[in-house]
């Protein structure tokens, strides 16, 4: 017997990412931002949601990745933290997918750099891995600093 | 059931702060049967409560207080501190156990025997009241004998009581005869030794008055008014635009409506400060006891309102102050006497508000602070130089107080005096943007002054766009604005080493470009901006001003201030976000913040203890950043003094000085000044003088005594990199460095005071403090 969890999905780069559903607050589509001079380039500005204003972390940056070609605009993944809401720019959203809790291991030895710090895991999907997001590492604001760019 | 308990909790914790300035009041006027009564059935409410919760070692305590009451309210003992102090033991003892029932839903394994023993035996004392034998004081609380006008009159008496600030609802209760919570507390009493009548139930509001709001309600309701707001400005920004009727009139009526609902929900967050002040008299008492001294406090403007969370913010360092206030403060009273003093020494609180903001003294009439003994103390504590403490102002000793680390008091108490303290309140204070401010007169008194802003959430704002970006700047810290045009621009901003300054007044204003000062890049765009006009916005960080140069102000607004994220609480350039009319977010700029990031202010708390660190490099010849003052020596001499061993620069004409023995000296602010001109000590040709030409001095203090410095002019001020290159065995020379690249003596300057055999009296210290002075 295992249960099952569900993951709200999106892409980066061409991967599937997941988090858990209950973590997600909202979705919306790209949001104008206020830079913030003077603070780790994953940092990427603060956004207005509903008056209240919420940080927005470039997930390219955090794991490494090159920034989105010119001209596309990220998406939001807003969700909820221990130090309150935050949002995550991410290239597109994926559907939210059931999964069993038996199809999770944890990330590869091979795995390292700045994705080993926020991939939890990887559940193995038909044909696909998601892997699964720490969102707390992700956010974390130690590790962050370690990106100035 | 556990929404009874919540409601016992919060009842019984609000009657508690009342038991505690009823009792210290009862101590004053211990025939008051007002006082006793409203006392007792506070006690015996809670008592009531908690035998119907089961609470039953908090039911044992409040019984004892109780029968201890009800003896003395029946005049069969007479109030004396010690009764008061058992009782405000017991007050305390609930209030822990209440706490531990918030915590753990049980009353806790304390059972205070030791407490209940001692309230026992007070109350087996055999001591005739004075209350009894006076036939003028019927007590009117011997409810089983008493009928209902009594009751009524009672009331009524309750309404009318100078007590408006705490509305007390109980005084309604014993018309509730019928509540279920008799019956239940009827059976202890019967058991207990003194009768009570069953006039008291749980407390009963009074319906349409007043209901209890969850504080997190309000704090949602005022960010969502917040929104409204904000939202308010998007529609009236469109509205301006257009001509519609049907549109324009509906949008002003909201703006009107959103500006009054702001201006309510913000007064449901407001509170008296009585909250916080209603718990002075007993803290006075307690520290007053313990300290042996008499002190009467005086409240004014208690119903001063201000911000729930500022009120928090405030209370303990409120608490602190008055603590400090009675045990450093006030005197002994065999000592007020003998100072002329009434042995009861006298501390006054006052609130009121003043200009949008709230300002809170603190004055005791006690031995005041001894400035000497704060430098002595300073200098000793390694806070300040020796030469820094000559400089100081007595008002800037005083606030030496605020330094990390200090204390004068000679004798560490149990409340105060340990070294921590008042720092901390200033911290606590600077944090709400408030000020404090201290006077002191000796063997008069000290006066500590408070002020705060009414409220954190909705701050006025100066609005700026640098580099495209727009910044709110907070308007407290504001104190002009200054703008230069395109063709002066490049004149009137000049460079001290390359650094940025501005002649404000006469006086430098150093300038920070907040494009750099933030790493903004610019867009072509707003590139083309630079070297047209600038504008300089001139702010107020802590005793600095600074001037920070923008593009362009939009206009002042009222801004409500939003928290960053703790991602981005290591910024301390920013104070928090907002979000502008056009729903875009904008950074609030810390001023503070600012102004360290960019050395404006070094690290403001240890400022004095960092220079200090700087004066005692200076000696071990390191190199170590320090302000210069360049002067003028003969023709050519070029020479710099440690700008830290200068107390002012003042021009004399010729006909100012005169001569005393061989002495050149001039008069200035009522004492003779000795004039050493630099040029003799060290032997140089002085430059040629016309009779007319003024005398520019350095005036150097030292134990309290000036000595003029003639100098032939003063070149500039600088800040450098001492590193002293040249070590120099001629008097009156420290050696030399290259200062603006060109070679500069460092003058000695205590040596040259020597070489001129100007005597500080007795008070010559020993050469090596004046080596490394």
């Amino acid at each position: 017997m295992s249960s099952t969890q569900q993951f709200c999905t999106f892409f980066l780069d061409g991967y599937i990412f997941g988090v858990q559903v209950e973590q997600v607050r909202e979705v919306i589509r790209y949001q104008e931002m206020t830079r913030v001079p003077l603070v780790p380039a994953v940092v990427r500005g603060l956004i207005n949601l509903r008056g209240q204003i919420i940080t927005a972390i470039d997930l390219r940056r955090r794991l490494g990745m090159k920034d989105l070609p010119e001209g596309e605009l990220p998406m939001n993944v807003v969700v909820r933290t221990e130090d309150g809401a935050i949002s995550f720019l991410v290239d597109e959203i994926g559907d939210v997918i059931e999964v069993q809790d038996d199809t999770f291991e944890p990330p590869p030895e091979t795995l390292q750099g700045l994705a080993r710090e926020v991939v939890h895991g990887v559940h193995k999907l038909p044909g696909r891995l998601m892997l699964v997001l720490d969102i707390e590492r992700a956010v974390n604001p130690d590790d962050l600093n370690g990106h100035i760019s | 059931m556990d929404d009874l308990i919540n409601d016992f909790l919060v009842e019984s914790n609000e009657n508690l702060d009342r038991l505690d300035s009823e009792l210290v009041k009862l101590e004053t006027d211990p025939s008051s049967q007002e006082l006793l009564s409203s006392i007792f059935r506070t006690i015996h409410t809670i008592k009531g409560s908690c035998g119907f919760l089961g609470f039953s070692k908090l039911e044992k305590v409040a019984h004892v207080g109780e029968s201890l009451l009800s003896r003395l309210r029946e005049g069969k003992l007479s109030l004396t501190p010690e009764f008061t102090t058992g009782l405000l033991a017991m007050v305390d003892a609930i209030r822990n156990m209440l706490g531990e029932i918030q915590k753990t839903g049980q009353d806790g394994n304390e059972s205070y025997p030791d407490l209940i023993e001692t309230l026992n035996k007070l109350q087996d004392r055999d001591q005739p009241g004075p209350q009894k034998v006076n036939p003028g004081s019927p007590s009117p609380d011997d409810i089983p004998n008493q009928n209902q006008a009594d009751f009524m009159q009672k009331i009524l008496a309750k309404s009318a009581a100078p007590s408006p600030d705490s509305v007390q609802v109980n005084s309604l209760a014993p018309l509730h005869h019928e509540s279920p919570s008799v019956s239940s507390s009827a059976g202890p009493e019967e058991a207990s030794s003194a009768p009570h009548p069953p006039e008291e139930t749980k407390s009963a509001n009074v319906p349409g008055e007043t209901i209890r709001v969850d504080v997190h309600l309000l704090d949602r309701l005022m960010n969502l008014v917040g929104e409204l707001v904000l939202t308010r400005n998007q529609i009236t920004q469109f509205s301006a635009r257009q001509t519609d009727p049907n549109l324009v009139s509906p949008a002003q009526q909201l703006n009107l409506l959103t500006s009054e609902l702001q201006e309510e929900v913000m007064k449901t967050r407001m509170q008296p400060i009585s909250t916080i002040f209603d718990k002075f008299p007993r803290v006075v008492r307690d520290v007053g006891m313990g300290c042996g001294k008499q002190v009467l406090i005086e409240m004014m403007g208690k119903d001063t309102e201000l911000d729930k969370s500022l009120l928090e913010a405030i209370k303990d360092p409120l608490t602190h102050i008055v603590r400090n206030s009675v045990d450093h403060g006030i005197e002994t009273p065999e000592l007020r006497v003998a100072r002329g003093k009434r042995a009861e020494g006298h501390l006054k609180l006052r609130a009121c508000h003043e200009g949008g903001q709230v300002v809170i003294e603190i004055a005791d009439d006690g031995a005041g602070i001894d400035t000497s003994r704060v430098k002595n103390k300073a200098l000793e504590r390694g806070l300040i130089t020796p030469q820094q403490a000559a400089n100081m102002s007595e008002r800037e000793l005083l606030n030496l107080i605020f330094l990390p680390g200090f204390s004068t008091a000679e004798k560490v108490t149990n409340l105060s005096g340990r070294g921590v303290g008042m720092d901390v309140v200033k911290t606590n204070i600077d944090r709400v943007n408030g000020s404090v401010d201290i006077h002191s007169a000796m063997g008069a008194g000290t006066t500590i002054k408070i002020k705060i802003p009414l409220t954190l959430a909705i701050v006025p704002a100066l609005v700026v766009v640098c580099a495209g970006e727009r910044f709110a700047i907070p308007q407290v810290s504001l104190c002009e604005l200054v703008r230069i045009e395109a063709d002066a621009a490049n004149s009137k901003i000049e460079f001290v080493h390359g650094v940025p300054v501005y002649r404000l007044r006469g006086r430098l204003l150093p300038l920070v470009y907040l494009d750099q000062a933030l790493h903004l890049e610019r867009t072509p765009e707003s590139a083309a901006l630079l070297g047209s006009a600038a504008t300089i916005v001139v702010l107020q960080a802590d005793d600095r001003q600074l001037g920070l140069v923008v593009d362009e102000i939009i206009d002042t607004e009222e801004i409500v201030v939003k928290p960053l994220g703790k991602k981005l609480k290591g910024v301390k350039i920013f104070a928090g976000a907002t979000i502008m009319g056009d729903g875009r977010v904008a950074l609030i700029i810390d001023v503070l913040g600012l102004a360290q990031q960019t050395n404006i202010v070094s690290e403001v708390r240890s400022r004095n203890a960092s220079s200090h660190d700087e004066a005692a490099e200076i000696d071990k010849n390191k190199g170590n950043r320090q302000a210069l003052l360049l002067i003028q020596v003969g023709q050519q001499g070029r020479m710099a003094i440690p700008l830290a061993l200068v107390a002012r620069l003042e021009v004399f004409a010729p006909a100012a000085i005169e001569h005393s023995g061989f002495q050149d000296v001039a008069q200035y602010r009522g004492e003779i000044m000795p004039l050493v001109r630099v040029s003799d000590i060290l032997q140089i040709t002085a430059g040629e003088k016309d009779a007319s030409d003024v005398i520019q001095v350095v005036v150097y203090s030292e134990k309290g005594r000036r000595v003029g410095l003639v100098v032939d002019r003063i070149l500039d001020i600088v800040e450098e990199n001492v590193v002293i290159q040249n070590p120099s065995h001629r008097d009156g020379i420290r050696g030399s460095m290259v200062i603006q690249s060109r070679v500069t003596d460092l003058l000695d300057i205590p040596s040259i005071v020597r070489s001129a055999q100007i005597n500080f009296d007795q008070e010559q210290p020993p050469v090596e403090d004046l080596v490394s002075a």
